[in-house]
């Protein structure tokens, strides 16, 4: 774990220099996010009914569009060979690129989640419990889009391909969450939901950074 | 026992194993589909509440069960290329991913016809239904990832990573009539104390499951022989036998 500082310090400064990578993916979910009242109607009852799965569905597609370029700019100026050819454990880079796709995708969509109540009309109790899924949801979110693009780095036609292999694991997410903010709506509680989540969350952080050191290599070899 | 089981990495040895075995399967597949589907469909009593629609569980339920044992043969297969890079185990999780996605193509669609008399819709989002239609999606999504790259090797080998990760639907699909009180009803053979399912409807059944098991590994052994001879065109055992 000594190296991780440096790695996350080099992503880091990378997305800082780069201010498109995690900038586009936000601005994309914002833009979704209003072209549903304009294509549903402004009414009020009604976007509060579909806010959940509205919510969720924008921030899928908006961390699946950042997660394309994940590896493939590492890939291809051979960062990710020297890596996996060096005795650096490749562990570390793979946990420091999780934490920075997390902190510039996942976290801005935390953040914004009170303009998004505001936008669609979402009353105090789904508010809470749409910051809490997302909090719980989007490192999950963050793994499997770390995953899909380690399979597909060497990919010839990377990108609709991603989006086939990982939208269907995005599913169970998708019912727990929107399950919870359901739930919330209605007063009713939604601790189970969310222990759910917290477990998926903690059997695919065990198990997906080492699928993705695998894959990684496969594709370098 | 590994000793024993060393000589079947082989790849020639397979390829002629493969040959043999598979008219024997074949035959038998054929038989056992034919009595079981026509003591089911013709012989059978009609059920109490459903009548005759019941009948077509003589092609749903072997389907949807081999979807699963299908998926988890795959998924040992890429384990097995994965650890030990066996070839031939990389070979096979690209021979059976097709019949396994067809597999659960008929199950969802043999579902939905019976789901439309049954429950009078075509389809509802019940988590049953939801995660095989995800099972689905894991075929083709490892047929399309084996074929998106150059190299044909490296290809197999992320296939058979997503193949080993999607394991985790197997049980969801497994147990999500239990965990979720939906519109899909329980397992009704699976149960080891007593089935809840007539002796007279149960054999037909057994007969139809065992049938699909059989009809998998025979179109294993036919898919796997090309997919040997394919990767192995320019050893000599292969030019040998085509006569070069």
């Amino acid at each position: 774990m000594v190296t991780l500082g440096p790695f996350l310090k080099r992503e880091l400064r990378l997305l800082a220099r780069q201010k498109a990578d995690w900038l586009n993916p936000v601005l994309f979910f914002l833009i979704v996010l209003s072209l549903f009242p304009l294509g549903v109607g402004p009414e009020p009852n009604l976007l509060r009914i579909i806010a959940p799965g509205v919510i969720w569905i924008a921030a899928l597609l908006s961390v699946l569009l950042a997660a394309e370029r994940l590896f493939k700019d590492d890939y291809r100026n051979g960062v990710v060979e020297q890596l996996v050819a060096s005795r650096q454990p490749l562990l570390a880079f793979v946990l420091a690129k999780l934490l920075a796709n997390w902190l510039s995708t996942g976290l801005p969509l935390v953040l914004l989640s009170p303009l998004v109540a505001l936008l669609l009309n979402v009353d105090m109790a789904s508010f809470i419990a749409m910051v809490l899924t997302l909090l719980l949801g989007t490192p999950l979110l963050s793994l499997l889009s770390v995953l899909g693009a380690a399979l597909t780095v060497s990919a010839d036609k990377g990108g609709i391909l991603l989006a086939l292999l990982i939208l269907p694991l995005y599913i169970p997410l998708l019912i727990f969450a929107s399950a919870a903010m359901e739930a919330a709506s209605m007063a009713l509680p939604y601790h189970g939901q969310l222990a759910v989540m917290l477990a998926m969350l903690l059997f695919a952080l065990a198990l997906v950074p080492v699928a993705v050191t695998s894959a990684l290599k496969i594709n370098v070899s | 026992m590994f000793k024993w089981l060393h000589p079947y990495a082989k790849p020639e040895t397979v390829y002629h194993l493969c040959g043999r075995l598979m008219p024997w399967l074949m035959g038998a597949a054929l038989l056992l589909l034919l009595l079981g589907n026509i003591w089911g469909l013709a012989f059978t009593p009609p059920d109490y509440q459903q009548g005759d629609s019941y009948r077509i569980i003589h092609l749903h339920v072997p389907a949807a069960i081999m979807s699963m044992g299908t998926y988890s043969a795959m998924a040992i297969a890429a384990f097995i290329a994965l650890v030990w890079q066996v070839k031939v185990a990389q070979w096979s999780v690209l021979a059976i991913a097709p019949i396994g996605a067809v597999y659960t193509a008929i199950a969802l669609i043999t579902g939905m016809a019976w789901g439309k008399p049954m429950w009078g819709t075509w389809w509802v989002w019940d988590a049953r239904l939801t995660s095989e239609l995800i099972l689905l999606f894991l075929y083709l999504g490892v047929i399309a990832l084996s074929g998106a790259f150059s190299d044909r090797q490296t290809g197999a080998k992320v296939a058979s990573l997503l193949a080993v990760v999607g394991v985790i639907n197997l049980p969801i699909i497994h147990f999500s009539v239990e965990w979720w009180n939906t519109l899909h009803q329980g397992a009704s053979i699976t149960k080891f104390a007593k089935p809840s399912i007539d002796p007279s409807m149960l054999w037909p059944l057994l007969i139809s499951i065992l049938a699909f098991k059989i009809l998998m590994l025979a179109l294993l052994c036919v898919r796997l022989r090309t997919a040997i001879l394919v990767n192995e065109q320019h050893r000599p055992w292969v030019k040998a036998m085509a006569g070069d």
